[in-house]
């Protein structure tokens, strides 16, 4: 079934009573080409990369709970592409050029939004490092404009230019930057791989692989064991823990990080706007609700939710930028598991199982890259070798001495 | 969070600084063979347990020491705090 504006014409017309499920409920196969442990985003966008472009059908995601009841459903569907190294920043404007296309692409609406994102800055030395960043940016044709205070004061005027501390000098703009309505992403990907032969089985946790003389041979699951010559794993914040029952340990820690939504408000914000002096971003949704977050808490976890202190620190964030945020009330606030790397950079590579590959590491910058990260994994999947895009997503980057630190914060996961 | 300081009693983990997993004490010998390995799993590869973990945390805003908390990382439940001195030199480091 193709959506169209014929089609919703006819639904509206006639009770709507046409409309079908977008995905089937299968019942696992004994065995599979592929098998993907992690019905997220990037699992499905995987699995959708593979079907569509690489021709490999006879693939399985297998999904602990439901589809896009991870990462994909709790983030600030924030998209943009100004990283600065070489090993980040062409894999990033693949992704946003893929977002760009996307909606045509797997027929779903998925609310792709370039309101622009910018960067503030305070500082002169601040301005020197985003001129800096921008033209990295633009060799990669991610495009980049760098605004100064007098634009920022005629464009944004609630902001706190004369702030004591943190004056507004100007910021950076990348004006196709933006936001996504995130669940889309994981229904539209579902339903795109599915429509393409993937099974999507749900309620499906995986406890253990089947490794024989190093070769990966399947997985057990909950509902039995199922046999792949390929399994990929790509669970986010619960890596270390999967990762484990294959004997590995990874360069990741757990933390959570909390994002929060006030109450609707008028159309007030344009588009993305991050602080420079602090960790601060904020967008409004399409429902009105101001969408913001900041630091993750800090220490490992894996229970879903935050404590206060950042939550004050985010709060102080959003005051010392634009303090009309200080008469909305919050609606509700969640956390998230991030799989924090040792660089601040992700992994898609193989692992030292034959047949058993990995993708994590995304730390809080997954939703982004979720289209390339699906793409990249779905070519090393099905060609035995990276992507262009992602050949320094390595897992043994940290003994080789190609790390891909944005930060320069070196090896402390919770300070990337 | 609340750490229960063994000198100073119950103070506000936000007065805290986060170092990770304990097993930082446990530095590996430079002048083995294999020490460039070991290294790279000591400042890089880390269990990143779903229970209880043993961690270590910096008191930067109170008496500036380390300590030693063993804390659930599911449910935040904080089941034990040392000094990180003792447990390293209970481990046979330091003096």
């Amino acid at each position: 079934m193709r959506y169209s504006a014929l089609k919703i014409l006819k639904e509206g017309l006639t009770g709507n009573k046409g409309w079908k499920p977008v995905w089937r409920e299968p019942e696992p196969k004994k065995e599979y080409d592929v098998i993907i442990i992690g019905g997220g985003g990037h699992g499905l966008a995987t699995a959708y990369y593979l079907s569509k472009v690489y021709g490999v059908t006879n693939v399985a995601v297998l999904e602990k709970g439901w589809i896009g009841s991870g990462n994909v459903g709790r983030n600030t569907t924030i998209i943009r592409s100004n990283y600065m190294l070489p090993g980040n920043q062409p894999f990033y404007e693949m992704s946003l050029k893929l977002w760009e296309g996307l909606e045509q692409d797997f027929n779903y609406n998925a609310m792709v939004s370039q309101r622009s994102i910018l960067n503030l800055f305070h500082s002169d030395g601040q301005r020197d490092a985003f001129v800096r960043r921008a033209n990295a940016m633009m060799l990669s044709d991610a495009g980049a404009e760098l605004a100064d205070a007098a634009q920022l004061r005629r464009e944004l005027p609630f902001l706190d230019f004369d702030n004591a501390r943190f004056p507004i000098k100007g910021g950076l703009y990348q004006r196709r930057g933006g936001t996504v309505r995130h669940d889309a992403v994981a229904w539209g990907f579902a339903r795109g791989a599915d429509m393409n032969g993937v099974d999507i089985i749900q309620n499906c946790e995986v406890t253990g692989f089947h490794i024989e003389n190093g070769v990966c041979t399947g997985v057990e699951t909950n509902k039995g064991p199922i046999k792949a010559n390929k399994v990929a794993s790509c669970v986010a914040g619960s890596s270390s823990r999967v990762m484990a029952l294959a004997g590995m340990r990874l360069p990741i820690e757990s933390h959570v990080l909390q994002a929060f939504v006030t109450e609707g408000l008028k159309p007030t914000l344009p588009g993305v706007i991050t602080f420079g002096a602090g960790h601060f971003y904020v967008s409004q949704s399409d429902k009105g609700g101001l969408v913001f977050g900041g630091d993750i808490d800090g220490y490992n976890t894996y229970a879903q939710c935050g404590n206060l202190p950042v939550v004050e620190d985010v709060a102080e964030g959003g005051m010392a930028i634009m303090p009309m945020i200080g008469r909305a009330r919050l609606l509700r606030s969640w956390g998230g598991l991030m799989d924090m790397s040792m660089d601040g950079s992700p992994f898609i590579d193989k692992t030292h199982v034959e047949g058993l590959f990995f993708n994590g590491g995304w730390c809080y910058g997954g939703f982004k890259a979720t289209p390339a990260s699906g793409y990249c994994y779905a070519h090393l999947l099905a060609k035995d070798e990276p992507h262009p895009n992602a050949t320094e997503m390595r897992l043994d980057r940290f003994i080789s001495g190609h790390i891909i630190d944005e930060k320069g914060q070196g090896n402390q996961p919770n300070l990337h | 969070m609340i750490i229960n300081h063994p000198l100073l009693g119950p103070r506000d983990a936000a007065e805290f600084v986060y170092l990770g997993d304990a097993a930082l004490i446990d530095r590996p010998d430079p002048s083995v063979a294999d020490a460039a390995e070991k290294f790279h799993e000591y400042g890089y590869l880390r269990d990143n347990p779903a229970g209880e973990h043993q961690e270590l945390w910096y008191h930067e805003q109170g008496d500036r020491s380390w300590l030693v908390v063993t804390r659930n990382t599911l449910s935040h439940e904080i089941s034990k705090v040392e000094l990180a001195r003792d447990v390293a030199v209970a481990r046979g480091r330091g003096r």
